[in-house]
């Protein structure tokens, strides 16, 4: 067996280890991902506390802010992230301004036609939380040009 | 074999093994590219998009472009926004996909498969826009609810296809026949399989339209995933959710449809004009039909500075619906006068058109470019919001940027 065919050999062998360890990644990372898509299913609609959300620490906040959902920290944060964002992301939470009649609308329309399950007592907690935090402002007809990044156009 | 191919097809063996079913065609995929059922959580990478697109909503997924990613006469894919009311379908299978024609007003319920429907029926591509009905609902005051879309929930890409109307008469229409309503595959958000997440339609005058086509290609290509692989319905000019993506089931009505988001106020605007903030009763609530004249200045992006005495061009596309733009000007000063532009013919009907102009400013300051296209009607777009309504839809007020002389 000449060096070069003995080189080829161990190349194959590498090559294989490479494969095997790059599969053996591959597979588990990809059952990892699999398994946090599937889990929220796993709850269902049950309005209940996960351990996670039930004790927030501190490292889930920055600057008052929740960080997974990007919610304001505030008395009733943790019902409207239990009943708000199972369906549907926070991201239509942070988008939306209404006034309490009109979120308890939504909340109506969402029970009568996305299987939103009664609230109780927890939504006048969810509904106070929306319309204090994230309060209806006045745009008027048509709002000033806003968050212009001025740059130098070579014409 | 070459090495990157086994590696390929034994990624794609794992892949197929966690989806429980084998992905078909797994050995075209794009390199790079990762199934949507295990939801990359990088959205750019995972519909092609590019970077400055705006993630609105991630559950459903909804995206959208800005005025300057629409410079494109056809909008190319990295830059069409995505609007999804459900979710994302992620076991579609072209080979078995099939599309069935039934309902009240059909002669014979039908059955196609896509292979037959490319076989049979004769094909035309058209460049159609498509704007969501809610495109610039960011703006309405009280503010609307939903996606707070801004400026880039339009685009007008080349479809390739079949017209409906062929099928339909092929299947046969009763004449008692007044809407279509389309069902397609996708999952309801909660993941209740009883539900249906969108299902929407039109009159039968614009179902039998030359350009109201069941697409399988867009832009010479399969249709992408995300803007709804394998077949979608394609009704350029009204709001897209016309549109339907992954559809299997188109119904020929007796009655206006009633599917998911036809009722209450979704795609309604108040029958008869409201004051802002006011409460609409669900029965005074009409369904949208053709999307209202609009434009939108491209070139420059907003924020140009430019030395004084620089004529700029600045470029953009119009768009009127049914009907065709017949006018185009732009202001400088808020709209106290208004100059003419050049603006091109459509390819096609229901296809946007081009506008151009050499832009002077007379000295050093702050300046807006305002766009105003006139629809052949002599509607011109209004300088504020339009009418209020509850869910914030066809905002259509003229586009502008801002330009600075120095």
């Amino acid at each position: 067996m000449s060096i070069n065919d003995d080189f080829k050999k161990s190349e194959g062998k590498a090559y294989r280890f490479v494969l095997i360890l790059f599969s053996t990644m591959i597979v588990f990372i990809s059952a990892s991902i699999a398994y946090s898509i599937i889990k929220p299913n796993l709850f269902g609609f049950q309005p209940e506390l996960s351990s996670i959300t039930k004790n927030p620490s501190k490292a889930n906040f920055k600057d008052g802010i929740h960080l997974r959902t990007g919610l304001i920290n505030a008395k009733g944060l943790m019902t409207v992230i239990n009943n708000c964002t199972g369906c549907h992301s926070s991201k239509i939470i942070l988008q939306n301004r209404m006034n309490a009649d009109r979120w308890n609308a939504t909340i109506k329309w969402m029970q009568e036609t996305q299987n939103l399950w009664d609230l109780g007592k927890n939504q006048e907690i969810i509904v106070n939380y929306l319309v204090s935090n994230y309060p209806v402002e006045d745009k008027g007809r048509r709002e000033n040009l806003s968050d212009i990044e001025w740059y130098e156009l070579e014409n | 074999m070459k090495r990157r191919d086994f590696i390929k097809k034994t990624t794609l063996a794992s892949l197929a093994t966690l989806i429980g079913s084998e992905i078909v065609f797994g050995s075209n995929l794009l390199d790079g590219y990762i199934p949507l059922a295990l939801q990359d959580p990088d959205p750019f990478k995972m519909f092609n998009k590019q970077k400055g697109m705006v993630v609105l909503n991630d559950k459903p997924w909804n995206i959208e472009a800005q005025a300057h990613l629409l410079d494109d006469k056809i909008t190319p894919n990295s830059s069409m926004f995505i609007r999804n009311n459900g979710l994302v379908p992620t076991d579609l299978d072209a080979q078995k996909w099939t599309l069935t024609i039934d309902g009240e007003s059909v002669v014979n319920k039908k059955t196609y498969t896509l292979a037959e429907l490319k076989s049979k029926f004769k094909h035309y591509t058209y460049q159609l826009t498509l704007e969501c009905g809610g495109n610039g609902r960011s703006e309405f005051n009280p503010p609307a609810k939903g996606n707070q879309w801004t400026v880039g929930a339009v685009h007008c890409a080349k479809w390739t296809g079949v017209r409906l109307k062929d099928v339909l008469e092929d299947a046969g229409i009763k004449d008692n026949a007044v809407y279509i309503g389309f069902h397609a595959v996708d999952n309801h958000l909660t993941g209740d399989p009883k539900k249906e997440s969108i299902s929407r339609g039109c009159p039968m005058a614009k179902a039998l339209q030359d350009e109201t086509i069941l697409a399988f290609k867009m832009n010479d290509e399969a249709i992408p995933l995300i803007h709804g692989y394998p077949l979608r319905l394609v009704a350029g000019g009204w709001p897209a959710s016309v549109s339907g993506k992954w559809v299997n089931r188109i119904s020929i009505r007796n009655k206006i449809h009633d599917g998911a988001k036809m009722g209450g106020t979704a795609y309604r605007i108040p029958c008869d004009s409201v004051a802002p903030g006011e409460k609409v009763a669900d029965e005074d609530m009409c369904i949208i039909e053709s999307m209202p004249v609009k434009s939108l200045i491209t070139y420059p992006k907003t924020g140009a500075m430019i030395k004084k005495g620089k004529a700029l061009t600045i470029r953009g596309h119009a768009w009127a619906g049914e009907l065709e733009v017949s006018k185009m000007e732009y202001s400088i000063d808020f709209g106290s006068t208004w100059i003419s532009c050049d603006i091109e013919k459509a390819v096609n009907r229901l296809a946007w058109q081009h506008f151009q102009a050499t832009v002077n400013f007379p000295k050093k300051g702050y300046y807006e470019v305002w766009a105003r296209a006139t629809d052949t009607k002599g509607v011109s777009q209004p300088m504020l919001l339009p009418g209020w309504n509850p869910k914030g839809y066809l905002n259509n007020a003229c586009h502008r940027i801002a330009v600075k002389a120095t």
